[in-house]
């Protein structure tokens, strides 16, 4: 018989993901519209399939620089400085990491020192706060809210920050309430930021995908750049969740340290995935702006037809995920989401798995067909009519 | 002509499902549904929109008889009126499908579409050869349609993501 107690008390005390609960209700079923995928619909471009087709056949199949492969850090820091305006060195600021997952691992764990709080905003993506547990650190939660779009407020910021604070991980857009923060918002959080000599983990995975107004990276504020850890990748916008493939931009001292980690734990990302990304970045930006403009029609969509249906529902600027309120059914978001399940066929993630500010909403993904998305509509319309 | 963003957006999602419903593009473009039908009128007027059409695999219609071909046509061109007056020549023949000047070895590229490869012969030898501009036809009967218009005719959409992910 295993033991529990073979187990390591900090892994025990994590908390499962409440998203792998609607997995195993959702999978089993037949006839499921979903709702609940949190990558893009879209298949890898051709050409970015057939480069990394092309590098097996070439036999490019060794361990490659732990940071990645240097053409591929010259194109990312390329593609940084013209996309974002924010300059990395390819030599020694940027490592290419397997997913922007690892690449908030390795920061986590190479700035954060045992008892050191980090703070989480929510709504906000599953793994952070057990992230941060598992760096050694504590996890504490802010709360944001839909009166102000689900964005982080200075002041709210400003009352979590304790001497204990080391750093704050900030995703915009934001999965899963789709809330992109503006230059204004990133430059009033700043000040704060900068007061209480904070680290920033940003996790910019999303970038691409803003949809009303221009995306801004918090490392462009002035005087941020040197406290910030900034996280993208190629799952997102290039519509490459399956190659796993992200990387890290940081202040020299700071990517040393992430990469002494990485080295020891993961030695380098998948090669071919590396090529494919080198595609990517060289002929792929025309295919990111027909699927930019490709989710800004469907977002348009569902989000004026769950307010049309009754669901209020704010307009997110990025990402694809609309995060429309279900207070007005009465039920929790748990209930609401597993009833429409199995009445109606339609997966949607419940809010709460998201933090304690997602209860009362549900996270719903319009990476899916428009045949898809009307289905869904009138599927949850009737579930609302009962 | 230069036309608005909206009404880019409008022509682009139409040319993929040009069945989509009013009300669904004015959501999607972010409009009112009058000012989306004031839009494809006047993109109707101006020709910008020229036809609203459908693409068929009629190979997977059990006896259907046809057979398209692409024939190079090499031409004298004429003092005034270059290639344009044997084009219109060529693209009133009814069985004509498309006619494009092009660069290169040859002049005009015909598509022609017949009930058999002998209706095509007859029409290249009787009608389009015959043309007094016309020097030389080189003709290619098409065998397998893969691809028409950016839509790949046997691929099967599939949805390979796992129903719920973070």
């Amino acid at each position: 018989m295993i033991k529990t107690s073979y187990i390591s008390k900090t892994v025990a005390d994590l908390k499962p993901s409440g998203i792998r609960r609607f997995f195993d209700l959702a999978a089993n079923m037949e006839g499921v519209v979903s709702l609940g995928v949190g990558e893009p619909d879209f298949v890898t471009s051709w050409s970015i399939r057939e480069a990394a087709i092309a590098s097996l056949e070439e036999g490019r199949t060794s361990y490659t620089a732990n940071a990645g492969i240097i053409e591929l850090r010259r194109e990312i820091s390329w593609y940084m400085e013209k996309e974002f305006r924010v300059s990395y060195n390819p030599d020694n600021q940027i490592i290419v990491t397997v997913g922007a997952s690892q690449a908030i691992d390795i920061a986590l764990r190479a700035v954060v020192n045992p008892g050191e709080e980090v703070l989480v905003v929510e709504p906000c993506f599953v793994s952070y706060a057990p992230l941060v547990s598992m760096a050694g650190g504590v996890p504490i939660t802010i709360q944001t809210d839909k009166e102000h779009d689900f964005k982080l407020l200075p002041e709210v910021l400003e009352a979590a920050i304790t001497p204990k604070t080391k750093a704050i991980m900030i995703c915009s857009p934001n999965n899963p309430t789709g809330t992109q923060l503006g230059k204004e918002d990133l430059t009033r959080l700043s000040e704060i930021i900068k007061k209480h000599d904070l680290l920033v983990i940003a996790d910019e995975i999303y970038a691409e995908l803003a949809y009303d107004e221009a995306f801004t990276s918090i490392a462009v504020i002035p005087g941020m750049m040197e406290r910030t850890i900034l996280i993208n990748g190629f799952s997102k916008g290039f519509a490459m969740t399956g190659w796993r493939l992200g990387f890290v931009c940081a202040p020299k001292e700071i990517s040393e340290a992430m990469l002494k980690i990485h080295q020891y734990t993961m030695m380098c990302a998948s090669t071919m995935a590396q090529y494919a990304a080198l595609e990517a970045l060289k002929n792929g930006m025309e295919d990111v702006e027909e699927m930019r403009r490709s989710y800004r029609r469907r977002r348009n969509y569902i989000v004026k037809s769950f307010n049309e249906i009754g669901l209020d529902c704010h307009n997110p600027g990025g990402a694809f995920y609309a995060f429309p309120s279900i207070a007005n059914t009465g039920l929790s978001s748990q209930e609401f989401a597993e009833q429409l399940l199995l009445n109606e066929r339609v997966a949607v993630v419940p809010g709460d798995v998201f933090g304690q500010s997602g209860e009362g909403h549900i996270r719903c993904s319009y990476a899916s067909s428009m045949e898809q998305l009307q289905e869904a509509i009138t599927r949850i319309g009737r579930f609302l009519e009962r | 002509m230069q036309l608005t963003e909206k009404e880019l957006e409008i022509l682009r999602i139409i040319e993929t499902n040009s069945r989509i419903e009013l009300g669904n593009l004015a959501k999607m473009t972010d409009q009112a549904t009058e000012d989306i039908e004031t839009a494809l009128k006047k993109l109707e007027e101006m020709r910008v929109i020229v036809r609203y059409s459908t693409i068929i695999n009629w190979a997977k219609v059990d006896d259907y008889e046809g057979v398209t071909a692409m024939i190079d046509v090499k031409v004298t061109p004429k003092r005034g009126v270059g290639f344009d007056e044997v084009a219109r020549r060529i693209y009133r023949f009814q069985e004509v499908e498309s006619v494009y000047l092009m660069s290169g070895v040859y002049d005009l590229s015909v598509v022609v579409r017949g009930r058999s490869m002998n209706d095509v012969a007859r029409f290249v030898s009787e009608k389009l050869s015959t043309l007094d501009s016309v020097i030389s036809t080189t003709t290619h009967f098409i065998l397998k349609k893969y691809k028409h218009d950016g839509t790949i005719f046997e691929q099967v959409e599939e949805d390979k993501r796992i129903v719920v992910s973070p």
